[in-house]
């Protein structure tokens, strides 16, 4: 998928994650910050990879502030930001198929 | 060396007869010899000991470089005295290599950090490190490893001797011109002052800073005007608000009056639960929620509490003022409603930390406890507690007295949810021990209880009452399985602070946290 223009989905409270997408540089520029970075950093790091893979993200700038979210919560905000960076939240989301 | 909760011990720290922790009451029946306190004469008699300053009562007490000076605790997050007598000693008086003995730091205290990074604050010793300090002293920067003793252990420290006080500095509501000290009747009351009073007893010097002087004699004093070397009146000793809550409320949260209940029902189901029975709680959440819970099996029961100890909280006073708890001894208030009730209510009454804790007198308040109900930051497989450091290593806690009381009291339930935002409450090892796991006998989370292998009389009680529990493995895997099983923290080899056992032995390290780089 393409990124089109900057979107943000989640938010900052605790156990929650804001991420911020912008169109990229034919590469993922991961920034990533997270209050629980020494013990889940590398996992944090990994399910926000997988999720930009798994939506053929491959082109993007993405900047996570993590506050404890847990995977699920990661995925989720990742899979409505990309989505909303090319306006295709409102409708017609493939439920079941990339997103998981 | 490796001590008994399986914790290596640099070989450097251990000297001059310091040993590992060797498991809970290790060092029974064995003899201290006692510091004598150091005192000064003042014979000729005085009218006053009322001087204008700080600067001027620390130079009265000779204060130079080197010194140990100790605070306590009373104001909690409101208090301004640690700041302001460092700042006169190290801004007016040029003063360095400081060590503070302090019984508790907090975020009140960040300007002291800023004296740490500059060197002029050599050590730190306390029972409690929070906010900067502990940033700073975990970022490696304070030059001898913090010292971390329980509320218990800091007694003892210092009628042993190994904690030598140069000059304490009591912050005191009230205080007359001589220096009798009470913790009510000001206008930044704190009411007990329990943990000053053995570093009143011990240091070479006591300075009084007050901001309420009032007649001569101040009495029934907590600190007595024989110990004092000078008083000093400023404008605030605290801020009011910070100081005291308004009464610490219930919890109103579904999870922690679940776990509240659990924790009741436990403690009903024990031989211990019988008239005149006695009960420590802190105040987090689930624990004061307790409170309420217990008061209905006692009514069931028709018994009532003989005695609580502790910090005290506005709903053990009102069991008081009910008749349902016949007596209080208290070290510290953390609500209005106990400041307010302590020297007032019939039967509530103050106790030094020495009373409370100490594990080297004869027999401390925390020996005769029946149940203690505290939370905890982690706690791991071996029923080990973390109360210091957080999940990123850094200092941030305080084992207060947590160790004291777990060790003494017949039945100890720790309470906490299993997971707390993506951090597992439950796990496999704590970062650092503060409480041993053989004084911890049950575990009460929000996806089920445990209760210590070593416990099996617990755990017969627990079946007969049908109260479910399992293995704390199988708590530790649903909360990984929840929130995924952490990396080790990567640390360096420096210790930036030694953890102590209240006996004294070495009860773990903590060193200084690698900073992180995802690969």
């Amino acid at each position: 998928m393409e990124i089109n223009h900057i979107a943000v989905a989640g938010t900052l409270e605790s156990s929650d994650a804001m991420v911020t997408i912008e169109p990229g540089y034919g590469n993922i520029e991961l920034e990533l910050s997270s209050s629980v970075m020494n013990q889940y950093g590398r996992q944090i790091k990994e399910t926000i990879l997988q999720t930009l893979s798994r939506l053929n993200v491959h082109s993007a700038k993405v900047t996570v502030v993590d506050k404890g979210a847990l995977d699920c919560t990661l995925k989720a905000r990742v899979e409505c930001a990309v989505y909303r960076s090319c306006d295709m939240s409102n409708e017609n989301l493939p439920w079941g198929g990339i997103i998981q | 060396m490796i001590n008994s909760v399986g914790r290596e011990i640099p070989d450097f720290l251990l000297k001059n007869g310091r040993g590992v922790y060797q498991g809970k009451h290790h060092m029974d029946g064995m003899y201290i010899q006692k510091q004598a306190p150091r005192t000064r004469r003042y014979e000729k008699p005085q009218q006053t000991k009322v001087i204008d300053s700080i600067v001027l009562a620390l130079e009265n007490c000779g204060a130079k470089d080197g010194m140990t000076f100790s605070f306590h605790h009373h104001l909690r997050n409101g208090d301004y005295v640690a700041n302001m007598v460092m700042k006169a000693a190290i801004e007016e008086l040029g003063l360095k290599d400081l060590v503070i003995a302090a019984t508790s730091l907090g975020d009140a205290h960040d300007p002291i950090a800023q004296y740490i990074e500059d060197g002029k604050i050599v050590g730190i010793q306390t029972s409690g490190i929070r906010g900067k300090i502990g940033e700073v002293v975990s970022s490696g920067k304070l030059k001898t490893p913090a010292i971390i003793r329980s509320h218990g252990g800091r007694p003892r420290a210092i009628e042993e001797g190994e904690l030598h006080i140069d000059i304490t500095f009591i912050a005191a509501p009230t205080s007359d011109c001589m220096g009798n000290c009470r913790g009510v009747g000001g206008k930044s009351d704190c009411g007990s002052m329990g943990y000053a009073m053995s570093d009143a007893k011990y240091a070479d010097h006591v300075v009084v800073i007050t901001d309420c002087l009032v007649d001569f004699p101040n009495y029934p004093a907590s600190i007595e005007a024989i110990d004092v070397d000078n008083v000093v009146v400023v404008e605030s000793i605290g801020n009011p608000k910070k100081i005291a809550s308004a009464a610490a409320r219930i919890s109103q949260n579904p999870r922690d009056l679940m776990m509240a209940e659990n924790v009741a029902k436990i403690i009903a189901s024990t031989p211990y639960f019988k008239d005149g029975f006695s009960f420590q709680t802190g105040v987090g959440g689930p624990s004061l929620a307790a409170n309420l819970f217990l008061e209905k099996y006692m009514d069931e029961k028709k018994i009532t509490m003989g005695w609580a100890i502790g910090g005290i909280c506005g709903p053990i006073v009102e069991l008081l003022k009910k008749n349902k708890i016949k007596k209080i001894i208290d070290v510290q208030d953390f609500d209005l409603e106990a400041v307010n009730s302590i020297h007032r209510t019939p039967n509530h009454f103050e106790m030094s930390a020495s009373q409370y804790a100490n594990p080297a007198n004869k027999g401390a308040f925390v020996n005769s406890l029946d149940f203690v109900v505290l939370a905890a930051l982690e706690i791991d497989t071996d029923f080990n507690v973390n109360v210091l450091t957080g999940s990123d290593g850094i200092l941030r806690g305080a084992p207060g007295g947590h160790p004291d009381t777990a060790a003494g009291s017949k039945v100890c339930i720790i309470v906490t949810p299993l997971t707390r935002g993506r951090m597992a409450t439950v796990c496999e090892k704590v970062v650092t021990v503060t409480t041993p796991g053989d004084c911890v006998d049950v575990l009460v989370t929000d996806y089920g209880i445990a209760v210590n292998p070593l416990r099996q009389d617990l755990i017969e009680c627990l079946d007969k009452a049908s109260i479910p529990h399992l293995p704390i493995e199988q708590l530790k895997e649903k909360a990984y399985s929840l929130v995924g099983c952490p990396d080790d923290l990567q640390w360096e080899d420096k210790v930036v602070a030694v953890l102590q056992a209240r006996d004294g032995s070495i009860l773990d390290v903590v060193r200084k946290i690698k900073p992180y780089i995802i690969k």
